[in-house]
Order: C-alpha cells, then sequence, then structure tokens
C-alpha cells in the first residue's frame, strides 16, 4: 500500500530513494561503519590489496575515520589486468553469481563480479537513479543500453524493475526498429549513450516521426561523457528531460551517480560508492569543490571490492544543498576523462574542447570526428563535421565563414592550426554504444 | 513570381554528383535547370524542378542537407548584349546578387537568367518596373516536358 502511495503520487519519492535524503550525520557513520568492513574483507581476501597493506605497515584497523582513508593505496585499472581474469575476487566463485567484462579494446578485458547481494544493491542505485530523473512505476523504459559483457544493458534493465516500470529490453542498435517501438509502445523513458540518442532522434527525423508528439518525456543518458549543449539539442528535438548519469564497470556498472530534477550536478549514492577528488599527479586529497581527478571506493560490494579506485574521470565535489532535498553529495558532470586526452605538438587536447567550441559557433553539436595524421614527422590535425541544415547555405561564401568561423574557434582553444572539413550527413561513422572521437593513425606509417 | 531553388551540400569527391541526380531521377523528376558551384573541398549543387517538394523530400530521406532558396528569374532575348543590357539595369537600380547562372530554352529565342537576390522582393519591383519578363514558375515549368 504504501509503495503504491509513493509511486502514484506525482512528483513523489520511490521508497528506494530513503538513503537519498539520509541525515549527514547518519549517512557518515553508514560510510564508516562500510568502509571498515569492506576494508576487512579486501585485506582478508585479496592478496594484492593485502600485501599493498603490509607493505605500508598498516592493518584495516587504521581505518578510524573517513578521512582515514587518504592513508591506503590507490587501485588502478592495470591492477585489473594485471590479475585477470579473477584474481581480485573476495568471493569463492560459488557465490558470484554474475561476471561482466569491459570491451577490451587493448589487450585483456578487465573481468568484474557479483555476488547476488551486489546485484541486489545495483538493482536498488539504479532505480535511485531513475527516480532521481523523474520516473516512477508505469513508465514504459526502453532500455537502449548494449545488453551482454557491458555493465550498462543488465544494469539499466534490473534498476527499471526494481523501481516497477515497464522494460523493454531492445538493447542497442536497429535504430528504426527502436523508432518503432517508441511510437508504437507508447514509451515515456528511454536510455542510452547520448551520442547513440543524437543518431536516434536525427534517424527519427528522416523518418518523419517526431518525437515531440509522442509520450516519451523522461531520457537518461550515459557511459560517454556529453556536453549542456547535447542536451539542449536532445531536450529541444525529442520534446524530453535529458538526464546524465553516471558509473563504471570497475565499481559496478551505470549507478553510481546520477541528476535529478534539477540537473545541477549528478548526486553520488555515497552510502555505496565513497568520492574523493585528488591531485591527478600527486594523489594528494583535494577539499570538496576543487577540481580533480575522482577516486571511487565500494562501500558494501562483496564479490570485488574496489579500495579508492582511480577513475581518471576529471569533476569536483558540489557540497551545496540541491534544491531538490537530497543530501548525498554531487559532482559536476564529467566534461572530460584523463584517458580520452590525447597530445599533439606537445600539448594536452581533450575532444570537450573542440566540442566546446563547435557547440560555440554552430548552437548544437554536430557529428564530428577528429583524425590525427603525421606528415614529415609533424602531427596534424584535421576535424571532419557534418553539415546540418543549420548551417548550411546555399552560397559558397556562406560556407566558407562557416568553415572558417568552426576553424578559428577551435584554433583559439587549443592553439594548434587544424584543418577543418566539412563533409556530408552520415559520412561519420555512428556508433550504437560509445562514440568514438578520436582517430589517430600517427602511427600507420606513411 | 519568384521561384524555389534546392540547394544540396556535396563533397568535392569523384562521383557525389551522380547519387542524388540518381535519386531525383528515380521519381521521375526532371530537372529544368542546374548550376553548380565548387570550392577543392565541397560544392553546392544548386536545382530548379518542378515537383520541388517531392525533389526536397526524397533528398532528405537519403540524407542530403537540403536548402531551400527563393530565386527570380528573368527572359532576355537570346543574343549578343541580352545578359548585359539586363544586368545595367540592375546594378544602376543598386540590387545586389549573391549569384547568377543562364540557360537558353529549346525553343524560341530567349534566354533565361536566374538570380539569386539579397532582397528577391524588391528586385522583383524594379525588374517590372524597368519592363523586364519576371518569369513565373508556372510559366517557367510550361517548358518542362
Amino acid at each position: 500500500m504504501l509503495r503504491e502511495l509513493w509511486n502514484d503520487a506525482e512528483g513523489g519519492f520511490h521508497p528506494a530513494s530513503a538513503p537519498d535524503f539520509l541525515p549527514q550525520t547518519a549517512l557518515r557513520e553508514v560510510q564508516l561503519r562500510r568502509l571498515r568492513a569492506v576494508v576487512a574483507r579486501a585485506y582478508e581476501h585479496v592478496e594484492l590489496f593485502r600485501s599493498r597493506l603490509d607493505e605500508r605497515g598498516i592493518t584495516p584497523d587504521a581505518i578510524q575515520r573517513l578521512e582515514d582513508i587518504q592513508r591506503l593505496p590507490f587501485t588502478v585499472k592495470t591492477d585489473l589486468r594485471d590479475t585477470y581474469p579473477f584474481g581480485l575476487f573476495a568471493s569463492p566463485m560459488s557465490d558470484v553469481v554474475r561476471l561482466h567484462a569491459s570491451s577490451g579494446t587493448t589487450g585483456k578485458p578487465i573481468v568484474v563480479a557479483y555476488t547476488r547481494e551486489d546485484v541486489e544493491v545495483w538493482s536498488e542505485v539504479m532505480a535511485r537513479t531513475f527516480a532521481a530523473c523523474g520516473m516512477h512505476r508505469g513508465d514504459i523504459l526502453q532500455n537502449a543500453f548494449g545488453y551482454g559483457l557491458f555493465t550498462g544493458g543488465l544494469g539499466a534493465h534490473y534498476g527499471g524493475e526494481a523501481l516497477g516500470a515497464t522494460v523493454i529490453p531492445i538493447s542497442g542498435g536497429n535504430t528504426d526498429r527502436q523508432i518503432m517501438l517508441i511510437r508504437d509502445f507508447q514509451v515515456t523513458a528511454l536510455c542510452c549513450t547520448p551520442s547513440y540518442f543524437t543518431y536516434m532522434v536525427e534517424r527519427a527525423r528522416e523518418l518523419g516521426v517526431d518525437l515531440r508528439e509522442l509520450p516519451l518525456k523522461i531520457g537518461i543518458f550515459g557511459a560517454e561523457p556529453w556536453t549542456d549543449g547535447m542536451r539542449k539539442h536532445i531536450e529541444a528535438e525529442a520534446g524530453i528531460k535529458a538526464y546524465d548519469i553516471y558509473g563504471l564497470s570497475e565499481i559496478t556498472g551505470p549507478g553510481v551517480a546520477s541528476e535529478c530534477c534539477a540537473q545541477e550536478g549528478l548526486h553520488i549514492f555515497e552510502d555505496h560508492f565513497y568520492p574523493e577528488i585528488i591531485d591527478p599527479e600527486t594523489g594528494e586529497a583535494l577539499p570538496d569543490g576543487e577540481e580533480g581527478e575522482l577516486v571511487l571506493t565500494t562501500l558494501s560490494k562483496k564479490a570485488m571490492p574496489m579500495i579508492r579506485y582511480r577513475t581518471r574521470d576529471i569533476t569536483s565535489i558540489i557540497t551545496e544543498p540541491c534544491s531538490c532535498g537530497r543530501t548525498i553529495r554531487r559532482m559536476r558532470r564529467i566534461g572530460r576523462r584523463s584517458d580520452d586526452m590525447f597530445i599533439i605538438r606537445g600539448v594536452n587536447v581533450f575532444p570537450s574542447q573542440i566540442e566546446a567550441a563547435l557547440l560555440r559557433v554552430e548552437g548544437t553539436l554536430p557529428h564530428y570526428q577528429i583524425i590525427l595524421t603525421r606528415s614529415h614527422g609533424l602531427d596534424q590535425i584535421a576535424v571532419e563535421i557534418e553539415v546540418t541544415p543549420e548551417v548550411f547555405s546555399d552560397k559558397i561564401r556562406g560556407l566558407e565563414e562557416v568553415r572558417k568561423r568552426l576553424a578559428q574557434a577551435i584554433e583559439h582553444i587549443i592553439g594548434i592550426r587544424v584543418e577543418l572539413r566539412l563533409v556530408e550527413p552520415r559520412t561519420i561513422a555512428r556508433s550504437e554504444g560509445k562514440a568514438k572521437r578520436v582517430i589517430d593513425r600517427r602511427n600507420e606509417g606513411s | 513570381m519568384k521561384l524555389q531553388q534546392l540547394s544540396l551540400f556535396l563533397e568535392n569527391r569523384p562521383g557525389r554528383l551522380e547519387a542524388p541526380l540518381t535519386a531525383i531521377a528515380n521519381e521521375d523528376i526532371n530537372i529544368l535547370t542546374l548550376s553548380l558551384a565548387d570550392t577543392a573541398q565541397f560544392g553546392i549543387l544548386r536545382l530548379i524542378v518542378k515537383e520541388w517538394e517531392t525533389a526536397k523530400r526524397v533528398l532528405e530521406q537519403a540524407g542530403w542537407v537540403v536548402n531551400l532558396t527563393e530565386v527570380v528569374a528573368v527572359d532576355v532575348l537570346d543574343r549578343p548584349g541580352g545578359l548585359a543590357a539586363a544586368l545595367k539595369i540592375l546594378e544602376d537600380a543598386g540590387l545586389n546578387v549573391e549569384y547568377m547562372y543562364a540557360f537558353s530554352l529549346r525553343r524560341g529565342d530567349k534566354a533565361i537568367l536566374i538570380f539569386r537576390f539579397e532582397d528577391p522582393d524588391r528586385a522583383i519591383e524594379v525588374l517590372l518596373d524597368k519592363q523586364l519578363h519576371v518569369v513565373s514558375a508556372e510559366e517557367l515549368m510550361s517548358f518542362v516536358p
């Protein structure tokens, strides 16, 4: 009965969201209790972690306060590769009910494991994610995250069901069918990568389907960085509210943090995932508010605890209370990853910087690709941009001006000359998962 | 009095022109005239066809970016000096021509000039005032078989 009241009240909260509103003192107590338990568990069962603590001469008892976490060593992505496949498991395989793995673009994939309890926590945080994005029981959720080894599909699936939504497990791809089901099934919420949804919007327009006239009203997007400009474009073109969610397989998958109706930063479900911000160069912890690398500790993970995992994502913690009433802290949207960065002629460049320049000129984000080549020993950068109806002109001079404005905007930000090429629509490969923005051909030989 | 012109963005690569033309040919749409403007990297194909709505829809569905522009057609005598006389009138009136192209009809002694003006409505007023013959869409399309 209570559950139905919660669900049906417009703007009400799902009972699963209760931890989002814990008083700060109670939340810190929960965090400390769980932190001590997870450190003890990792020390007992994970050899790599135990040997690192032993080297430092510390035991799990060193954790007396939350700040003591800073005494613990970091875990990095290569630790997962080095211990492939099961070296970081803290549970026997008989307790592991699920394995996921990364796509593994370079070398071996990374493997993550879940006990039944881990799957339940994951479902809970995804249900809290959907609830924060304004979903209720009765919503029809089209889950276009890829199902399979990728955590996106199943994570969102279990979370949607836990919330009480009707989940359509369509997975990624087959865009025309996606659009057909959005219309025929009267879908009200959809989740996928933002780049895939941008493509869906474009394809719907070609098919003569106006998404704004359909019941779809909530879009939940994650698994890659995207900008506010892209959000405005998506919201206007599809007539929805577009929310950013955050997660990574190493920690649990999607469900680590989520925006709420305020769309001003992502609430970290910090009763399960303890956040720290560090200086990526020195590893020093930074105070809330300062920008640095996000480091996460899984407070309740059983099968594969991650202690101080370095995410490579750059953000900062927002301490001001949120207008939605949630007490769990927020982080700013991830604009860049230290991994996405490429270095050209000694300059560090993030694709998001180029995106920002394109947005400033065009107003919306066009499909683009960055191509790095080497000519006579000198690195060259070219940016290919698909011509959109918004910038297309019947006059050569008009197009040349667009090209010049785009090139200058990029050069202004990165300080390097770029070759800007306007290309025909649909010539840059579309992704049904994470968009590939940078093509590096510098080491292909010439 | 204005005509609808379709413009398409094309990359300047071999074979890029053929695909859109085939797409509209498949719809049985006859092209009255066309012009191609290009730079080293890209080109703009401008088309005047009778069934421009169909052509626009077909091209957009096939993925091209299509722009609709209003242009003005004027006919002049197809003989030396015919174009120059018309241009002189435009220049005297201070009308800014963004671009133009011309073609002659298979029958008759007229050449048709297609103008893209900054301000087509004012241009039409001036042209009519100077006794030039502005060709309407219906008139022009009557020449299409």
